[in-house]
């Protein structure tokens, strides 16, 4: 069973009989659900890669009072929630009344980015197709479109308070999923197990940026395949997002979009943006683009964060604009090892590590950049 | 006379309680300015704020038991604690009660800091810009040789200086590196309503 | 046996006021921006005293002490 069959993409939202026709009515499914995801080793598709049937025992265990469907997207390149949205929007509404069975929780909110607008209108008319003892339950909330609005404590204080800011410690018992993450369950119910699929957002140089289900066996050289093949060759990807690695081309085409597998290699799918950086582009350029981006989306409440990424932003911006310096290097390994793990989520954590595997695999190009202008990101 | 003597260490006290708030005041402004030199740590501006504040309440504690217990004033002890409530005086003395009872709340909130948590007791902290012009002005009031020359000096010094400190602290900005970007950030984030 | 305990500090609320850095140096050094570096693991016996000062110096309450329990992860 995939995510995106039945009708073609782009032939809008598939409706709620069409739905049903085509995968059976929703089915009865309580709380012996998690054991079933469990088995099935379903992990989140929000980031996290974080088990899902761990989360519902916990939401469970801690009596949870609101799921948050996670449909931000405030990843820039990422597009597989929004597309699930609108065109597959009764497997979200199916996995999130699914979950919240599951976990005993009446209320669910389908938190969507502001400026999604199809996604969102496509969710309003899919909910109003369902029956009322259904439709009680959700209500719509407005993502910021910021790059922290995702983040778990974010979506739960501004379900909470009204102001999507991450916080040290969750504001209200809830249970955050992203959207595919529940799409997948919504035929796990109905099958048993793992559709063994993933969704990945193929983008920079490919000549079809997409969003593409492919089987976790496929390999990242599938996946551009797909996309069109590559642009031109390659220098390396940037697999999981602005908060994933850097992995050269070379073992990057051989990794399978598998989450188990990558996470045995230290690595991870993350959002599921794939990000192909052609040859001619110059990593160093890119990385100091990507870090000006996400010091600026710091939510400014811990000082590591705002100052230690802000700084390590000017520092890659130098090296990227006026070329090396041996001081500059030093500082971008100091500081990203004193910023990581000292801010209340998990924001700087995601940004250091990024620059730490750019500063790993593209270490020649660091020491021996030359001053040019900085180039447009991907 | 012993009149007399009570007299003279209520009033004593009583400056020397206006010198020592007007420390603690000042104390508690470079505290949020987080002034700071080679020999001047900043634990020291807050360790000074407390042990004065403390040492302030031993003063005004005599002055207050002093005022009482004076056969001339004929006050009892409700004077020293309900507001207006003399009949000497009835209006100075009792914004001078007003003030202590103000300084008691911040005082008793602050050693019970750790319980009451960080936004409540700052709060109430922030009565202490009304304590101290209000016991100035009790000062100003209540005293038979309040306009002499040196009970004018000593005033005028410590509102001057508290003053100054006050105006640069509220005039130099926020003093916390973040606010003005944790600001703009929380604008960026709030609700939005839907259409 | 006795009890042991680790600095927490919560890292919304501090300000970089830099107080425990200056009280506790032998396990608070401040980075380029004034903000706490805390070395991990449990405290040593003869530093709780001052760690205790830290704690109720704070200007903002950001410190807390936490017990410190066999096989928990550290905290920075």
């Amino acid at each position: 069973m995939r995510l995106l069959a039945g009708r073609t993409l782009s032939a809008g939202p598939e409706g709620f009989a069409e739905h049903t026709a085509r995968l059976g009515s929703l089915p009865h499914a309580g709380r012996e659900l998690t054991q079933v995801v469990v088995r099935s080793g379903l992990t989140g598709r929000g980031g996290a890669s974080f088990p899902a049937g761990m989360k519902w025992r916990a939401a469970a265990a801690r009596h949870a009072q609101v799921l948050v469907v996670n449909g931000a997207e405030g990843e820039p390149h990422s597009k597989k929630d929004r597309l699930l949205m609108s065109t597959r929007p009764h497997l979200v509404l199916d996995g999130a009344l699914l979950a919240a069975r599951a976990v005993r929780v009446k209320e669910i909110v389908l938190y969507i980015g502001e400026h999604h607008t199809i996604a969102r209108a496509a969710m309003e008319r899919a909910l109003a197709e369902r029956p009322a003892a259904d439709r009680k339950h959700f209500r719509i909330a407005a993502a910021p479109a910021r790059y922290v609005s995702g983040d778990s404590s974010a979506a739960v204080h501004l379900v909470t308070t009204g102001i999507a800011l991450p916080t040290n410690a969750p504001t209200a018992p809830a249970i955050v999923q992203n959207v595919e993450t529940l799409a997948h369950v919504a035929l796990i119910a109905r099958s048993g197990e793992d559709t063994g699929t993933v969704l990945v957002t193929m983008a920079g140089g490919v000549a079809r940026p997409s969003v593409l289900e492919v089987e976790t066996t496929s390999t990242i050289a599938d996946a551009i395949a797909l996309a069109g093949g590559a642009t031109e060759p390659p220098r390396a990807v940037l697999l999981g997002g602005y908060f994933g690695a850097w992995v050269e081309i070379g073992q990057a085409q051989g990794l399978t979009l598998d989450p188990a597998a990558l996470r045995a290699q230290g690595l991870s799918l993350g959002c599921g943006v794939v990000g192909v950086l052609p040859g001619s582009h110059c990593p160093v350029c890119e990385t100091a683009g990507i870090m000006r981006y996400l010091a600026g989306e710091s939510s400014a409440q811990c000082g590591p964060c705002f100052f230690g990424l802000r700084a390590l932003a000017e520092a890659s911006g130098r090296i990227a604009t006026q070329g090396s310096n041996s001081e500059d290097l030093q500082r971008l390994h100091r500081w990203a090892a004193e910023v990581k793990g000292r801010g209340a989520c998990k924001h700087p954590d995601g940004a250091v590590m990024f620059l730490q595997s750019a500063l790993s695999t593209f270490g020649r190009e660091f020491a021996s950049h030359p001053a040019h202008r900085a180039r447009r990101t991907a | 006379m012993p009149d007399t003597f009570l007299w003279y260490v209520t009033r004593a006290a009583g400056a020397v309680s206006l010198v020592l708030l007007s420390g603690v005041v000042i104390l508690g402004l470079l505290s949020t300015m987080r002034v700071q030199g080679k020999a001047w740590p900043r634990f020291l501006t807050t360790g000074l704020h407390r042990n004065v504040a403390l040492i302030a309440v031993v003063f005004l504690f005599l002055h207050i038991v002093t005022a009482v217990v004076d056969p001339f004033t004929h006050l009892g002890w409700g004077a020293a604690l309900v507001p207006f409530s003399s009949y000497y005086r009835t209006f100075w003395l009792g914004l001078g009660v007003i003030a202590f009872d103000l300084l008691l709340a911040i005082i008793v909130t602050s050693l019970v800091r750790n319980f009451i948590g960080h936004r409540t007791w700052r709060a109430i902290h922030w009565l202490a810009y009304a304590s101290w012009p209000v016991a100035v002005i009790h000062g100003l009031g209540t005293g038979t040789d309040v306009w002499s020359f040196w009970f004018m000096l000593l005033t005028a010094s410590c509102v001057g200086v508290v003053l100054i400190v006050a105006g640069y602290r509220f005039m130099a900005g926020p003093f916390d590196p973040l606010h003005t970007a944790r600001t703009v950030f929380r604008g960026s984030v709030e609700k939005r309503e839907l259409p | 046996m006795s009890r042991q305990y680790e600095l927490i500090v919560d890292r919304i609320r501090c300000d970089g006021r830099g107080l425990c850095a200056e009280l506790l140096p032998e396990l608070i050094r401040l980075d380029d921006w004034g903000y706490p570096i805390i070395s991990t693991g449990p405290i040593p016996d003869h530093l709780m005293p001052l760690a205790e000062r830290a704690v109720e110096d704070c200007p903002v309450l950001a410190l807390t002490l936490r017990r410190v329990e066999q096989g928990k992860r550290a905290n920075r």
